[in-house]
């Protein structure tokens, strides 16, 4: 379990606000995301997490142990993956292996059922040095050298970026599996897709936390109808309808724009249509949308 | 412990990979210890003389063969005008210029002297000023033969005079390499082992590697220990080739004990060691690291006495020399090779390295406690 309760951290003599006031929870056997841009502060937070930072105010604690007082205990529980790889690239995948093992008191041997379903996949390679890798075989070792002293709780920094899609798409079962065993996972990303993935997500903006739900309510709460727009001039359909006094966002999502109006009532699909027919536009759908996180956390922006 | 010998082998595993260090740590030695003590000879020879010999007569021709004779003077070139000669010191074809008044041998025989002109290039100071006294040494000797031979000539006896002999301690021949190989192989030691200790650690820190140590519950002095003691035996390997070589390509053998060196030598890589910990904790990337570390380890090697004696410096430099780790290893390298000095002479040498190890290393894991 890991707990924050007003962590708030500032670089620069303070000229900089890297968090201010983060308080969550993330209970055992969880995923817990955190999603946001870059410069949200997720980093700052993995690093306070894993005592590698003080916070200059709050508390935190990881699965009871405070992360000023106890860090010892606390790290031999933590297994971290830094968001860039930083194995030793001159070192065989096996010699990383045993090193980080050894680093923490144990062997390979004794903890290989943590790792067996991701090292399997890097068995072909595990004579080559790890720099030589390609970018999802470094990810795979990274989590196979993070989970190698079974921890506690994982914490991953934006495992996924820079990782084509259908090793993410293999990484995010990884991490399923690994919740199924009873790891807590503290994950961040800036990709909001991922979100949908995880149990519980923290919106994080500019060090403040935007909100705290499960993706599912976070979607659920979203304020008011949304809609999706199409035409065949899609760049002139964005700048003609944010000149439209009754249009309260609009923003390119693919190939659709996602749409909400301040005055529901006072607007239908069909006069939409009509009205974008007359200012020439081609090709026209209308459709009601389910909003998405990334909707969410642009409206939640907004306030 | 367990935990050191895990590091340690990671840390070997590192060097053994990587193929160009190795062959550094190997070849760097022999190769400075082959062409550096070559080319720092203070000895000065071959001296290029240009002669304005205006007398042209017995008297003057046996001065310059008495100089050409010498071994230090090539005599390069005679000419009939100082104006002529000069424009060869102009060309840098001559370094000295000695003229020979017309009247020489006459006003030797009548005066009973006479006055010889020096010019010497004092572009290059050193030749100059080495060169010009070689030559007055020379015609000095000669002057005094002349007077002890006419005085013969005469029937008469000798004026009494002294006759300077001089001789070298603990370097009869006054061999520079006896002087500079033991020198130059501290300044690799202190090179080798002080720069590859710094970049290693800021290493782990560029690539981020620093960060997974620091979050497992390996302790702070543990991972430095796993730095050092890599890098100590590195040092002490490249001495020992060194010294191999000292023996083989300069027939130098300690003197004194190889044990007290080497005792010594692992104290003195503590200190060397620490100081490169210290320049590690206060850089962050590799650039900055050789800079600061190149800047220092440079005065350092300067101002060790190794190329310049540290007696003719001016006195705030030589008290510089006192807070330089080089100067010491220098001081106690030459004493035991060269003299034979046992422990009693170079204790207070030894328990100032202490200071220096105990000062550098604490200061660096101090600072390197306070970081992270």
């Amino acid at each position: 379990m890991i707990s924050l309760v007003n962590i708030s951290k500032t670089f620069n003599r303070g000229a900089l606000k890297a968090l201010s006031g983060i308080s969550l929870e993330a209970k055992s056997g969880e995923l817990f995301g955190l999603i946001g841009p870059d410069g949200a502060g997720k980093t700052t937070l993995f690093r306070i997490l894993t005592t590698l930072m003080l916070p200059d105010s709050g508390d935190a604690l990881i699965n009871g142990l405070d992360i000023k007082k106890d860090v010892t205990t606390i790290r031999s529980k933590l297994g971290y993956m830094p968001g860039r790889f930083s194995l030793y690239q001159d070192l065989t995948v096996d010699e990383n292996l045993k090193f980080f093992a050894t680093l923490f008191g144990t062997t390979v041997r004794e903890n290989y059922a943590q790792i067996r379903d991701i090292y399997i996949q890097l068995e072909p390679f595990k004579n080559r040095r790890a720099g030589k890798l390609s970018g999802g075989m470094k990810q795979k070792l990274a989590l196979c050298c993070a989970l190698i002293h079974r921890p506690d709780i994982l914490l991953l920094d934006e495992p996924t970026t820079g990782v084509d899609a259908i090793s993410r798409k293999e990484f995010w079962e990884m991490l399923a599996r690994l919740k199924a065993d009873g790891i807590t996972i503290m994950v961040s990303t800036p990709y909001m897709d991922e979100a949908n993935l995880c149990d519980t997500i923290a919106l994080i903006d500019q060090g403040r936390i935007l909100s705290i739900d499960t993706p599912g309510n976070i979607v659920r709460n979203y304020p008011r109808p949304l809609y999706a727009f199409k035409a065949k001039n899609l760049y002139r359909l964005q700048q003609d309808l944010r000149l439209h006094e009754n249009i309260h966002s609009c923003f390119a999502f693919g190939e659709y724009l996602h749409v909400s109006f301040r005055d529901e009532s006072a607007v239908s699909l069909p006069v939409m249509a009509k009205w974008l027919e007359e200012n020439g536009h081609q090709e026209i759908i209308l459709k009601n949308q389910t909003p998405v996180i990334e909707d969410c956390f642009i409206d939640l922006l907004k306030h | 412990m367990r935990m050191l010998i895990i590091l340690l082998r990671k840390e070997f595993q590192q060097i053994f990979r990587d193929k160009s260090i190795l062959p550094l740590i190997i070849v760097l030695p022999i190769v400075q210890l082959l062409i550096m003590p070559l080319a720092a000879d203070y000895d000065i020879r071959n001296i290029s003389l240009g002669v304005i010999d205006h007398d042209r007569s017995p008297i003057s021709q046996e001065l310059l063969s008495v100089i050409g004779s010498s071994g230090y003077f090539i005599i390069r070139s005679e000419h009939t005008s100082y104006q002529e000669a000069l424009g060869e010191i102009e060309n840098e074809k001559t370094d000295i210029i000695l003229e020979i008044p017309a009247s020489f041998e006459r006003n030797i025989a009548r005066l009973g002297g006479d006055e010889v002109l020096i010019s010497a290039n004092a572009i290059n100071a050193a030749k100059a000023g080495i060169g010009a006294s070689y030559l007055s040494t020379i015609i000095t000797g000669f002057n005094s033969n002349i007077k002890v031979n006419r005085l013969r000539a005469y029937g008469l006896e000798p004026v009494p005079r002294i006759d300077i002999t001089s001789s070298s301690w603990f370097n009869p021949y006054m061999n520079y390499h006896y002087y500079m190989v033991p020198g130059i192989l501290v300044m690799l030691v202190t090179i080798v082992s002080g720069f590859m200790a710094t970049l290693n650690i800021v290493r782990e820190k560029e690539i981020g590697t620093i960060e997974q140590i620091n979050v497992s519950p390996i302790r702070k002095h543990q991972f430095l220990m796993g730095k050092l003691v890599p890098f100590w035996i590195i040092g002490i390997i490249v001495f020992t080739i060194g010294l191999g070589i000292a023996w083989l390509v300069y027939g130098i053998v300690p003197k004194g004990s190889i044990g007290l060196l080497y005792l010594f030598l692992a104290i003195y890589l503590v200190a060397v060691l620490g100081f490169g910990l210290l320049v590690s904790t206060f850089t962050e990337n590799q650039q900055q690291s050789m800079f600061v570390a190149f800047f220092f380890i440079m005065i350092f090697i300067l101002m060790s006495g190794l190329f310049t004696s540290v007696d003719s410096m001016p006195p705030w430099a030589q008290w510089i020399t006192r807070f330089n780790p080089v100067t010491y290893f220098v001081e106690v390298i030459r004493m035991v090779m060269l003299k034979g000095s046992g422990f009693a002479d170079i204790r207070q040498h030894l328990l100032t390295i202490i200071g220096f190890a105990i000062f550098f290393n604490g200061w660096a894991v101090w600072v390197y406690r306070k970081t992270s």
